[in-house]
Parts: C-alpha cells; structure tokens; sequence
C-alpha cells in the first residue's frame, strides 16, 4: 500500500473542505437546524406524537441522514470530477497508485466530511428537541456505514459526469426526492397500504428507518433487513467504481 | 552514449495505440532510451508525442506492444516503474487554490514517498519559486506555473523525467533557466526524454533525436551524426539529355538520379579536404554526359525532418 499517497489525497481533500468551510460545512448544518426550529421548536408541539416520540425528535434521524446522503455525494463528486475538469487528474493517473488508494482518498476524506456534518447537526438538534440515543454504537456504525457507501456513489458520479449539470443532477432529481419520500418527515406506515409497498422500492426508506431505530427503537421495516440493506448498497457501490477503475472508464483514453 | 549497450532506461516493443474513435495515434513504435542521456522528440502536432509519453506514464493504456522502465513493466509493475518517473504535462493544469508548497508536497506524498522539506526546498529554490511557496497557484503568471509543474515532477526525485514541449510559450529567460536545470539534472544522472517543436532546441540539447509523424518513428539518430548530415552539401546537376539509369562507369559517386532522369544529385561533405566534386565532372566528361545547369544546397535538419515528415502518405 502507498500510504503516503493516501494521506497526501486525504490531506488535501480536507484541507479543501477547511479552505471552504463556510460552504462545505456551516451552510448544510445550517439549513438542517432550520428544520429543528419550524418543526421541532416553532409547529412541533401542535403534532401528535409518532410512536410515542414527539415529532420534533422523531425527524432528526431522518434529516441527519438527508444530509449523510446529499453531502457524501456532493463531496465525493466534486472531489474527483474536478481535478478531471481542470485536467490535474493527469498527477493521479500517472503516479504509482492503485485504484483503491485513490478510493480510500477520496471517499475516506469525502465520508470524514459527511460523518462530521452529522455529527454536528445532532449537537446542533440537542439543542432544539429532547433526544435519546438507544444504541449509540450503532447509530455511529449506520452512520459511518452509510457515509462511506454514499460517498462512493458520489466519486463513481464524480467519474461518469462530464459537466457540472450531470454533477447535480442525481442529488437533486434522485437523491433529495427520495430522501423526503424516504420517510424523513413521517413513517412510513402512517400511508395507504399502495403507497406503502411502494416506499418499499424506495432504498432510502431502509436506511432512515434503521438510523432511527438505533434512536428509539422505532422503525418501519425490520432492524436486520436495515442493516443487510446498507451492506447491499455499499456492494452495489464498490462494484460499480471498481468496474470504473478496471475498465478505465472515462478516467482513460 | 549508445542505446544498445546497457539495459536501457525505457524499452518500448511494438507499441501501437487506436483511440476509440478508430483514429491511429501510434503505429508499432520501438525504441531504447539509455540510461543518462536526453533524448529529443520531435514531430508536428498531432504527430502522437504527447500519446507515446502519456502511455509510457500511464495516463493512456496501449492498444498492443510493451513498455519497460528500468525493467519494470509499465503495466504489470506500474507501481515500480511510475515511482521511477517524473512528468511534466503540456497544458499548465494547475489546483488553482493550492499553494506552491502545498502542490509540490502532494505530488511527493503521491509518488509514495516520505514528507522531505529539505528536498521541496531545494527543487522551488532550483526553480526560482522559494518566494513564492505560499502563493496560491491562481496567482502566478504562466511562466511561473510551468515552473511549479516542473517542481512536482522532481517533488519525488525521478531517475527519469519526461519534458512535453517545456518551452512552448515561454520567455527568454524561463527557457535558458529550462535548459541550465536540464543540464543540472544530466549531471545528477536523470535520464531525460523532451518532446518540442523547436529543431534548435533539439540540436542544442539533445543526445539523441527521434522523429514521429503520423504516429510512426521515422528516423532515431545520434545527434553528432545529424550534424554530420547538416554539414553535407548536395550538388544538382540539370541533365541536357535524360538519363534512363546511372552509367556503370559513374557507380562509384554514389549518385541518384531524380525527376524522370533529368537532374543528377551528388551528396558530398563541404568539409572534407576532398569532396570529390572535381573528379565526378572529369567522369561525367568521360562518359559523354552533358549538364545545362548546377546548383548547390546545404540541407538543414529542418530540411531533412520536413522531408521525413512530408514523405509519410
């Protein structure tokens, strides 16, 4: 293993991200705690509880994950589809590296990001509605589970893009829609029977309704079919970049 | 410094490269690159320089052929072999937010190895950019970010460096501190390969000179022995009767005939004692061939490339 090349893609991706905090940081958590306010402190108390959890509560762990998914993506993305637009990328592909070197680079730094986003929107959420962790390390595992899969589907976006419209497009057409419809701001089984089996094709809803669970042991479907759920996506996500990588797609004449 | 001796620093076997828009950028190239000498690329755009070292760096996979570095082959062993190169690109791609320090030390750490401060400080103080280290790379003039791609190439101490047409657009003064490092570095024993456009430039710095057109090398030679060609003359001789060959008696000249028999060229050297000028009229006297009109031309290396890459159908 060439560590050092992987220290040297991680120190620099992080140092982007500091060298842009305003933007890559404080503006997500920001716009997160907005939703602590209007529905947990300001409209919160005038809906019921869900399960028995007060409203305000029960929508974190989905918007903590609205973010893992949309910052992941963002990160990972832009991490790799810029050096390939300003043509930098000629350094990476000509120094002594493998391609899972540059993975863990690149999503180590863009996951790190994303993770530490979550983590700042929970204190943030402290402060605005009662929380309860039931399964701490769990929480921490979905978390960084979910992270990691999702910044590797940014990076492998970050390679299929040719434009800086393509880099926006699966985040915001796919990935925020789903999010919402994923269960973030309501359960799942407060819907129609129809519109239930459908949110079951949504993979989002497996996701949030397992992070939850690690909160209130609440959820919409099953605790292990989450977690086997999140195993499949980051399956699905290695092979797909690994595929890039060994077909050199986009990344070689 | 003869390619044949030793091992040689690069070995390239049959390489050929068709893009995946079906247009051929490299027809079934071989060539040995010794180790310590600088070798010089030269070719019109288009004609696959920049395709030859992009696939010797890895930046661009080969149709068919083989490439070894020092041995490793660039393939199979990349990590080996790309450790052992250093690559400076044509376009000024540069992380415009970055630092010069920065930058440089991310191109060492790439190349797997150990932070070095001292060494990072001896390659921008070569490279007249100690100054600027905490310049962000958007800050600087062109000239300056072509120094800083300079330095991330030898951030990691290359044996080999890879120049792509290091002068094109550069100042007076960059390009005589170019060409004083690249003299610096053969001293310190890196094997240096530049492509450029510049004939002068070869001539003056080369060892070795190849020539590519249309992604064929056609013509690798010693450069002492191209200045040899330089210093021949050719004498034309308009024929008042065409000729259908060569006499048997004028075999000895080394003579060829040209356009349909009506001209006779002589290639001699203008700097021997003898050029043998006077004893070819006498023959020609002797055998009865009458010419209308002579002239005499000394052919360049600009001649002799223009004419290898015209020749290409």
């Amino acid at each position: 293993m060439n560590w050092h090349a992987v220290k040297a893609i991680y120190v620099f991706e992080m140092s982007r991200a500091l060298r842009t905090i305003s933007q890559s940081i404080i503006s997500p958590v920001l716009s997160t705690s907005l939703y602590f306010v209007v529905f947990g402190a300001a409209i919160g108390q005038r809906i019921s509880e869900i399960d028995g959890v007060s409203y305000g509560a029960f929508i974190v762990p989905g918007l903590i994950m609205l973010s893992i998914l949309t910052q992941s993506i963002a990160n990972a993305s832009f991490g790799i589809y810029f050096p390939r637009f300003a043509g930098t990328i000629y350094e990476l592909l000509s120094a002594p590296i493998s391609p899972l070197e540059i993975v863990f680079g690149y999503v180590g730094a863009a996951a790190t990001k994303s993770i530490l986003i979550g983590l700042t929107i929970l204190a943030t959420a402290a402060l605005f509605v009662p929380l309860h962790i039931a399964h701490p390390f769990l929480m921490l595992a979905f978390l960084v589970l979910i992270a990691v899969t999702f910044s590797l589907f940014g990076f492998a976006i970050g390679i299929w893009a040719d434009g800086f419209e393509k880099l926006q497009v699966i985040p915001l057409v796919i990935i925020t829609p789903l999010t919402f419809l994923g269960g973030t701001f309501y359960s799942v089984k407060m819907l129609p029977e129809f519109w239930q089996n459908v949110s079951l094709l949504n993979p989002v809803v497996y996701l949030i309704s397992g992070f939850r669970w690690s909160f209130y042991e609440i959820s919409d479907v099953s605790i292990w079919v989450s977690m086997a759920m999140t195993f499949v996506f980051m399956g699905l996500c290695l092979a797909l970049v690994w595929w890039m990588f060994r077909t050199g797609y986009r990344l070689k004449a | 410094m003869s390619a044949t001796t030793a091992t040689p620093d690069i070995a390239i076997r049959d390489l050929s490269k068709t893009y995946a828009t079906g247009r051929g950028a490299l027809k079934s190239v071989n060539l040995d690159i010794a180790h310590g000498e600088i070798f010089a690329l030269l070719g019109p755009n288009g004609a696959g320089k920049t395709t030859l070292i992009s696939i010797i760096c890895g930046i661009v996979t080969p149709t068919t052929g083989k490439v070894t570095v020092k041995g490793h082959d660039i393939i199979r062993d990349y990590r080996a072999a790309r450790s052992l190169i250093g690559l400076v690109p044509q376009e000024l791609t540069t992380d415009a937010f970055e630092t010069v320090w920065n930058t440089v030390s991310f191109s060492r750490g790439l190349f797997g190895k150990a932070p070095n401060p001292a060494h990072i400080e001896k390659v921008l103080r070569q490279l007249s950019l100690w100054d600027r280290r905490d310049s962000r790379l958007m800050t600087l003039s062109g000239g300056m970010k072509r120094r800083v791609l300079i330095a991330k190439a030898l951030s990691h101490e290359p044996e080999i460096l890879f120049l792509d047409e290091p002068t094109a657009g550069v100042d007076v003064t960059l390009r005589k501190d170019m060409w004083r490092l690249v003299r610096e570095l053969r001293e310190e024993g890196v094997t240096i390969i530049l492509t450029t456009h510049y004939i002068e430039e070869a001539e003056d710095m080369a060892d070795r000179v190849g020539v590519i057109a249309k992604g064929e090398l056609i013509l690798v030679e010693e450069k002492t022995q191209l200045m040899q060609k330089l210093g021949r003359k050719v004498l034309t001789l308009q024929l008042r009767e065409p000729l259908a060959a060569i006499p048997e008696s004028l075999a000895g000249h080394g003579l060829e005939l040209m356009t349909e028999g009506r001209e006779l060229r002589f290639t001699y050297d203008a700097k021997a004692g003898r050029t043998g000028i006077a004893r070819l009229i006498e023959d020609l006297k002797t055998a009865g061939i009458v010419f209308s009109d002579l002239s005499t031309s000394q052919s360049s290396l600009e001649d002799i490339f223009v004419d290898l890459v015209k020749e290409q159908p």
